[in-house]
């Protein structure tokens, strides 16, 4: 599961990736929209791994 | 647009500051505890703070009043490469999940409250103990000035002049850090965000919809960067990818390097509130990458700024009512007291644990450190201050970049003795000294750029100076590892195992 961390940083550090105007969304040039839908699927790959841990400590 | 005063937008602005200013003082009684007792009290908060507060607490330090001033007017300035603030802020968090509950366990467990601490604990070198402490004092520094200078940029917009405005804040900001310890920006925190929240989010809403939708706020921008030429546009040049990347590598793995930004963690009451804040800081993220935008919208509104740092205080006060103008200004300059507070006692922690502590009085006792601590944030403060005050703004612009560049190089001395006993505290220490030296001189002999250039083969490659000091640190520091394993098998022992 701690492998699903590095993802972001593979989706944002490829810059070759999204570096484009094109497909636009909601007036948003690719370039923009790609970056800001990184910030929730981020925060939810980091819940799942956060869910996954074996329950070892006090909260 | 500093020739007249906004009293609207200024009586605002004193509500909220006095608001603020009482929350501060009263802070001390939040939360009971002796502040003046133990270090852990003044400078930690007591080491109690819960998701929520620490969310805030960390959000409110984390994401800058100069943050909201910078972003937009690098956006503004030079298009897409202003952007890299945004995947910088994304990545930082597996980074936080996956190695700072590590480092909090460590601290908690042995009573560490600053890095030099944890790195002392687990090397057991006086040397490297002073090498970590030193970074973090003297990037913080300027760090603290540019949040007078965000604070300065609202003051100016609601019709204030003169330095005055600017020094009573902060002999009030002062005054009741030196009160409260860590409680009062922690409380304070709560109204800052709220506002910001507020603020931007009428800001992403309102503005596009006076300006035509996003798609027009868009078009406006190319037209204008197509008009500028050079390297700004909607999308990176291929020259500048390079950079994007390691500019936001290398300030995601530096973010949490910084005395505030650990000031933060080691408050947090468990392992577990720094993980549930991995997940939930990203909610600050999005609000930075829409603050971003309003560096695009400038253009849609027209707006000709002459220093970019103006572009967001002159859209709002284009834009806005006046009181809504001066709520957003309010936002920002109390944007600006909540990190420089937290700034100021991350380098009092350090100075007093690291320096007096280990250098002057060694048998120091509880009450004592947290004396000279709230004496040390007094010193940090009017420090900073002066710096404002005396010295050119570019200074601490370029200081700013320097501490950056600076603050990474500790990256292997604190993070990876919390995984790894392999590496020697020599080799760590020279590893810093040569990542310093290399990535100053570098940066110093580019024009203080926070770029440098590498030809290899047919290709020219641009890329961030404090990435390529961190490859060159951690490369000596494992050099010097595997010669002085050679010349002395005999490692020195260390006070903290490695979790």
């Amino acid at each position: 599961m701690w492998i699903l961390l590095l993802l972001p940083f593979v989706g944002l550090l490829w810059v070759p990736f999204y570096n484009s105007v094109e497909p636009a969304l909601f007036g948003f040039p690719f370039f923009y929209w790609y970056q800001l839908a990184w910030v929730p699927l981020s925060s939810l790959l980091i819940w799942l791994v956060h869910r996954s841990r074996a329950r070892d400590e006090a909260p | 647009m500093a020739d007249r005063i906004d009293w609207v937008a200024l009586a605002i602005f004193l509500f909220f500051f006095a608001l603020v200013t009482v929350m501060g003082f009263f802070a001390a009684r939040w939360k009971s505890g002796p502040v003046s007792a133990h270090l852990d009290q003044w400078g930690l908060g007591g080491r109690q703070f819960g998701t929520w507060i620490t969310w805030f607490l960390l959000g409110g330090d984390f994401y800058t009043a100069y943050t909201v001033i910078a972003v937009p007017a690098l956006v503004y300035a030079v298009g897409a490469y202003g952007f890299f603030a945004l995947p910088y802020t994304i990545i930082v968090y597996p980074f936080v999940f996956a190695v700072m509950p590590v480092l909090w366990k460590t601290a908690q467990a042995h009573g560490y409250v600053t890095a030099a601490d944890v790195v002392h604990g687990i090397y057991n070198s006086r040397g490297l103990e002073f090498a970590v402490a030193i970074t973090g004092m003297i990037a913080t520094m300027p760090y603290i000035a540019l949040q007078l200078i965000g604070m300065g940029v609202v003051i100016k917009a609601i019709g204030l002049t003169g330095e005055l405005p600017i020094i009573a804040a902060f002999i009030i900001l002062a005054l009741y850090t030196y009160s409260s310890g860590l409680r009062a920006p922690a409380l304070i925190a709560f109204v800052k965000d709220i506002m910001i929240y507020i603020v931007v989010l009428v800001a992403v809403i309102v503005v596009p919809a006076k300006l035509g939708g996003y798609g027009a706020v868009f078009a406006a921008a190319n037209d204008a960067f197509t008009a500028k030429g050079g390297d700004t546009g909607l999308i990176l040049q291929p020259s500048q990818m390079l950079s994007y990347a390691t500019l936001a590598l290398g300030s995601a793995l530096a973010a949490f390097m910084y005395p505030h930004t650990l000031t933060g963690v080691f408050a947090s009451k468990s392992a577990d509130t720094i993980r549930k804040n991995a997940i939930l800081l990203p909610a600050y993220t999005l609000l930075l990458g829409l603050i971003a935008l309003l560096g695009y919208m400038a253009y849609a509104a027209n707006i000709k700024v002459t220093s970019p740092n103006d572009v967001v205080p002159v859209l709002f006060k284009v834009l806005f009512p006046s009181w809504f103008a001066g709520f957003a200004f309010s936002a920002i300059a109390i944007g600006a007291l909540v990190p420089a507070a937290v700034m100021s006692i991350g380098a009092a922690n350090l100075f007093t644990r690291n320096v007096w502590k280990s250098y002057i009085d060694p048998g120091i006792s509880h009450a004592g450190e947290a004396a000279v601590a709230k004496i040390a944030s007094l010193i940090v403060k009017i420090g900073a201050l002066a710096f404002t005050l005396f010295l050119p703004t570019q200074y601490a612009l370029d200081l700013q970049l320097l501490g950056g560049l600076w603050i990474l190089q500790i990256f292997p001395a604190l993070v990876f003795g919390l995984f790894t006993r392999w590496f020697r505290a020599e080799g760590l220490l020279l590893g810093w000294a040569t990542g310093i030296l290399w990535g100053s001189w570098t940066a110093w002999s580019n024009g203080l750029k926070p770029l440098a250039s590498i030809s290899l083969g047919e290709g020219r490659y641009t890329f961030y100076v404090g990435l390529g000091a961190l490859i060159l640190n951690v490369a000596v520091a494992a050099l010097g590892t595997v010669v002085l394993s050679r010349v002395s098998p005999d490692r020195g022992r260390s006070i903290a195992a490695p979790s």
